[in-house]
């Protein structure tokens, strides 16, 4: 896998199929999906991102990306990981278990919740990585809750 | 697997004279026997009854001051350290969290490593763990240890070698199914519980036999009667029959299927009664909506019958979840004085922020009281329903899916977590860890898909409007449900606590500290950093007529998750940022046991 970038297409709900494209390594940064925020509220995508990351990572990773004891702050890890290299670790998963350290990022790649909305997950991290973000439930474009 | 019985020995048990091997009803006799004895610590709640209170009093209110730290033990692990060590003899058992190493130390040979357990686990597991790889600690009885894996698998090892003599299979990780808590024994069984409610497992109480781990009985929270090991007519719920179907009539469909319910706290157990005591956690999913009724028996009490498993009575405290209120605190079982009348009390410090007292016998519900002011959810709990009376702001159903409810306070991991209390018979009094933590929570629609998490809703955390602790140490009047002194901590207290004879109460904090204080005031008697944070449960022994105080530590568990990098909540525009502190700015990983005594 590790030249190989999967791309999961967003907005392929339901399709139940995971579409896998051998891409090559590094994508250009123009490729790589986008976040919007207007005066700290920001796009339904970047939302969905924020719900999800709730759904499947924050029992490990914290709250708002921000790191757990064991596993990485986010906010950080994405300010070096390349779009394709996240893509990669959600995909895949990662394990680093040796005699002290026993740390195991699971593998999403048959994870509807997590490869459907693989962009929006990612855009929502980067903005809080960007700084663009602050802490806690963003607040969505036109909604007044 | 075949016993090698020659293997079982006396040699380690000094202190008791008579130890036949093998046969039930003497396992019984010694376990009972060993838990008054206070130079040991025989089963990780400290006695049957949870109490976790020690009758010595060399180190005491006087002199606690001059504790200091006289050995220490690096587990080699590192990530989140609950429970506490064992004494048995001159004999200390170790556990650590994944991969689930056990030690036996030599206490008469500076903890010299007698024998050493490593399990070989897939650490595939460590996915499905719902908040880091914890472990609550193994049991004794009959000559052997008892281990709860990660994976969900319950291994025996001879207590004097640590060689396996027998391991069953309780669950199955591909559907979330792990196992964090400390088996109980009783008489000729071991009880054990599932971890899994955040995956949709269907929880259950489980009795293995203690000779070869044969399945003795199974008792599931939810479902139908046969399966939950209810009797329409003679299980009561609040004096009444439960009546036939008690559990499905309140599931829409098949949902109890994957409706949660684990049992992953601490046991207790009356011999006087022949109860044993437990409580359910939360219904799956966390979204409301999704799973409209009661959902019985998730975040019950539940009170069964030690031999046969058939559950005397119920008393359900959040019916209908909406706040995952996990109800799996332990049941501290003392006779009390309860509103003026002498009482076989059970006491609960449940996730939901209310203090329960109920009569152990017949499950009658006595005191429902707030043990922390901020408790918001709920005004009270009607005493003729027994049914908490919700703040419809702060209804997450009402509310709906996809509404962001506010304010809500406790947060999800309640006013307390497993972290056990003490109960001291010497002042009659509670002395309880908590969280002093409100979130905003809300809730949308899932899909179950087995092995994946069924959570669905998302939550911010952070302190009470206006205020900057996460946590208070409590003295608590069950008999009255009154606060008697509270100690404002800077974090949650995620230890659990020890009283002791000697007018002392200790726990320790996330920041690392073991804190001796005074029984009767909360004044700080003695504080040492330990090498992490602390989420294990104090523990107290005698070793050559001298008394310890030990204590393992090691941050993470659910209280590694969310603190680790502060609480944060942008909703009230950062007004006190000051409150967020980062817990990663005080402590680091680390997996310690740190030995306190007097010279
Ligand atoms: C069971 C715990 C767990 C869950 C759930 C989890 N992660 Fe991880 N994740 C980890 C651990 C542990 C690591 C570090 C692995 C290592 O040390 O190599 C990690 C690493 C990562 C990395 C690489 C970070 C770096 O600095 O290299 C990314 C990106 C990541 N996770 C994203 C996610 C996302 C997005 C989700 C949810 C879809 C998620 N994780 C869910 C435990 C988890």
């Amino acid at each position: 896998m590790r030249n190989t970038s999967l791309l999961a297409f967003s907005g392929l709900v339901g399709a139940g199929l995971l579409l896998a494209i051998a891409g090559s390594p590094g994508a250009k940064a123009e490729n790589d999906p986008v976040y919007e925020v207007q005066a700290g509220r920001v796009d339904q995508h970047t939302f969905n991102g924020y719900r999800r990351y709730g759904e499947s990572c924050l029992r490990c990773h914290g709250p708002d990306g921000a790191g757990s004891s064991y596993a990485p702050n986010l906010t950080e890890s994405l300010k070096h990981l390349s779009y394709d290299d996240v893509v990669n670790v959600i995909t895949n998963g990662r394990q680093n278990v040796t005699k002290s350290q026993n740390n195991v990022m699971p593998a999403f790649g048959t994870t509807e919740d997590v490869i459907l909305y693989m962009d929006d997950i990612y855009g929502y991290l980067k903005a809080r990585s960007d700084d663009k973000l602050p802490r806690g439930r963003p607040k969505r474009i036109g909604d007044d809750s | 697997m075949k016993l090698k019985r020659t293997l079982l020995g006396c040699t380690m048990m000094l202190s008791v004279a008579a130890f036949a091997l093998g046969s039930p009803a003497s396992a019984n006799d010694e376990l009972q026997k060993l838990q008054g004895d206070a130079n040991q610590w025989v089963m990780p709640t400290g006695n049957y009854a949870n109490q976790r209170y020690s009758a010595l009093d060399q180190i005491n209110a006087t002199n606690a001051s001059k504790l200091h730290p006289v050995w220490s033990f690096s587990t080699g692990v590192l990530r989140g350290h609950e429970g506490g060590p064992l004494v048995i003899g001159n004999t200390m058992y170790v556990h650590t969290p994944f991969p689930n190493n056990v030690f036996a130390l030599d206490l008469n040979d500076n903890g010299k490593i007698i024998w050493k357990y490593e399990p070989r686990q897939d650490p595939s597991v460590i996915a499905v763990m719902c908040c880091d790889t914890v472990n609550r600690g193994v049991a004794y009885g009959d000559g052997k240890i008892i281990l709860n894996q990660a994976d969900a698998t319950t291994v025996a090892l001879d207590a004097k070698t640590g060689k396996e003599l027998w391991h069953v299979k309780n669950g199955d990780p591909a559907k979330g199914e792990t196992m964090t808590m400390a088996p109980m024994i009783v008489k000729d069984k071991v009880y054990v519980g599932i971890s899994g409610g955040e995956f949709g497992t269907q929880g259950r109480f489980t009795a293995y036999n203690m000779k070869d781990g044969s399945l003795a009985w199974n008792a599931y929270s939810v479902g139908p009667d046969e399966g939950m090991l209810v009797d329409p007519v003679k299980t009561t719920n609040m004096g009444k029959p439960i009546g036939k179907d008690s559990s499905i009539s309140t599931w829409q469909g098949d949902q109890w299927k994957t409706g949660g319910g684990s049992t992953w706290g601490w046991y207790s157990y009356d011999p006087a009664l022949n109860l044993v005591y437990y409580g359910t956690g939360n219904p799956s999913t966390w979204n409301p909506t999704q799973r409209p009724g009661d959902n019985k028996w998730s975040m019950t009490i539940f009170a069964r019958d030690a031999d046969t498993g058939m559950a005397k009575w119920v008393y359900q405290m959040t019916p209908h979840d909406e706040w995952d209120y996990d109800g799996i605190n332990e049941m501290i079982l003392a006779d009390i004085p309860v509103k003026g009348k002498q009482t076989k009390a059970l006491v609960h410090f449940d996730r939901n922020g209310f203090g329960y007292t109920l009569n152990r016998e017949t499950g009658e519900l006595l005191v429902a009281e707030k043990y922390d002011p901020a408790v918001n959810w709920a005004t009270h709990v009607d005493m003729q329903t027994g049914r908490p009376q919700v703040v419809a702001q702060y209804s997450t159903q009402q509310n709906g899916e996809d509404k962001n409810s506010r304010n809500v306070c406790p947060a999800a991991l309640g006013s307390k977590d497993q972290q056990p209390a003490a109960f001291s018979p010497k002042t009659g009094l509670f002395y309880v860890p908590t969280n002093h933590v409100c979130m905003d929570y809300e809730p949308f629609k899932v899909s179950y898909t087995a092995g994946q998490p069924y959570v669905g809703a998302t939550l911010s955390m952070y302190p009470p409007k206006g205020e900057t602790n996460l946590g208070n140490f409590i003295a608590w009047d069950a008999g009255q449900g009154k606060i008697v002194w509270s100690d404002p901590e800077p974090f949650s207290v995620w230890s659990g606590a020890l009283a002791t004879a000697g007018d002392i109460v200790f726990y320790g904090t996330l920041d690392g500290y073991l804190k001796a204080v005074d029984i009767k005031s909360g004044k700080e008697l003695y504080k040492y950093k330990t090498p992490s944070g602390i989420i294990g449960n104090v523990t107290s022994y005698t070793h050559n007529g001298k008394q310890f105080i030990a204590v393992l530590s090691g941050v993470g568990g659910w209280a590694g998750i969310g603190m680790a990098a502060g609480l944060g909540n942008d909703t009230d525009g950062l007004g006190a940022v000051g409150a967020y502190k980062q817990l990663s700015n005080y402590t680091q990983l680390g997996g310690v046991m740190t030995v306190f005594g007097l010279d």
